[in-house]
């Protein structure tokens, strides 16, 4: 309709990680429990809008979705431009802790997908009592690498359009064509070397096989959902993992990939309303 | 005559060898009526060998349109790159709905179904042209409504 004004907001927030000022884009939306969204290697939180915009979900959830430094509209850190982005286990860790303290968000409930997915599983391991529930989506403790990330970063090659391209296999066939177009969007305008960067946690440094074990589901529910298209993190990485973390909740989702809040947000909606509902059934209990 | 379908136990879908080889061979026809996707492929140039992988095609590109398929083998004939897929992998890629796993021309290269070879440049820098090129007996209805 012409004319309507979407009900979430976007804001600026200072963070400080690592000692140094970060100028944060976050957009939020409802009241309640608060819920902080991460979205995948290479692009930005536009990603989670369809749930940013949920009436349902944001009546009883305090929905935040930010841009990772380097993303969307958080800009490098400015004593980092002109340096080789590398995404770690620790400052991307560090990064979500300071952006949760910064908003005083008590306890949040955090949710992310492919690498925010596998730093909820760290989150897990290592500072479970923070949160007051993990989701894990497109999660795994590893997975098999499946294409040398050096084309995604060289001057003879468009970045942008290769980075796109080559998720553009992760999504479901036959999804809605806007929401396909919508998520590979968002890969065409990563910054130079920013998706390769943050495959550097994902392929290199975050391999958490061997550590998943130490999760306690008691101090922190976790709920690990995975695409069947999902060639990537594939159902059976992310049923391995669940495999050794007794109470995990995990779900296989029928035709959706490795986006599944933007690539098929009704289809998605269907997968996550109940396990949003278990975690305030568990509030209320 | 009808082509005989076959599916063995690795198969997700069964599909007859020879149907598979002449899918491929209408790529070039459904790629001069697909405007958009030749367009796309404006500024590539290549010679590639691509197809099943029991019976592969040299295709020769300029500016995006196929200007002549030939089966392999042709004497002493170069290309650049080769990606080949097995007929039970293209036959899966093909359907409408395709199983999950068989729906990519690079999970198909991850599960070992299709091999990739040769200088890649050319193939990456036009990665989404040869994914929907590849695709196109799909869209002609291969596969069914399945």
């Amino acid at each position: 309709m012409n004319g309507f004004i979407e009900p979430i907001v976007g804001r600026y927030v200072h963070v400080e990680i690592n000692g140094e000022i970060n100028r944060i884009y976050f957009e939020e939306n409802g009241s309640g429990i608060p819920l902080v969204c991460l979205h995948t290697a290479g692009s930005d939180a536009r990603q989670w809008r369809h749930l940013l915009a949920d009436p349902e979900f944001t009546r009883h959830f305090r929905v935040v979705a930010f841009d990772m430094p380097w993303h969307g509209k958080s800009n490098p850190p400015d004593s980092q431009y002109g340096t080789e982005y590398r995404l770690t286990t620790a400052s991307y860790t560090a990064t979500i802790r300071a952006f949760c303290n910064a908003l005083k968000l008590e306890r949040p409930v955090v949710m992310g997908c492919s690498i925010g997915g596998r730093i909820v599983l760290n989150l897990a391991i290592e500072h479970a009592r923070e949160f007051r529930a993990l989701i894990g989506l497109e999660a795994a403790d590893f997975q098999q690498p499946w294409y040398d990330t050096a084309w995604l970063n060289r001057p003879d090659v468009h970045g942008g359009e290769v980075c796109a391209a080559l998720v553009s296999g992760l999504i479901a066939p036959n999804g809605p064509e806007a929401s396909r177009n919508e998520t590979l969007w968002g890969y065409k305008q990563g910054g130079p070397g920013i998706f390769k960067g943050d495959l550097y946690f994902y392929r290199v440094d975050g391999d958490l096989r061997g550590r998943t074990s130490d999760i306690d589901v008691n101090q922190c529910p976790l709920y690990l959902l995975t695409g069947e298209y999902d060639f990537s993190c594939t159902p059976e990485d992310t049923l391995r993992t669940a495999a050794g973390i007794p109470g995990a909740q995990a779900t296989v989702m029928e035709r959706l990939g490795h986006f599944p809040m933007s690539e098929n947000p009704e289809q998605f909606r269907r997968y996550i309303a109940p396990v949003l509902q278990d975690i305030l059934d568990k509030q209320n209990y | 005559m009808e082509s005989k379908l076959v599916r063995h136990d690795t198969d997700p879908v069964p599909f007859a060898p020879d149907a598979v080889v002449a899918a491929f061979k209408t790529i070039p026809d459904l790629l001069a009526h697909d405007a958009d996707l030749t367009v796309r492929g404006r500024w590539l140039d290549v010679d590639c060998l691509l197809g099943p992988s029991t019976q592969p095609f040299h295709v020769a590109i300029r500016a995006g349109q196929i200007v002549d398929m030939t089966p392999a083998p042709v004497l002493m004939r170069t290309w650049r790159f080769a990606y080949r897929a097995t007929p039970a992998a293209l036959a899966a890629h093909w359907q409408q709905m395709p199983p999950a796993g068989w729906h990519d021309l690079l999970a198909l290269t991850k599960r070992g179904q299709a091999t990739l070879e040769g200088d890649l440049h050319p193939f990456m820098t036009h990665l989404q042209y040869f994914k929907d090129l590849l695709a196109l007996p799909r869209r002609s209805g291969f596969g069914g409504a399945s």
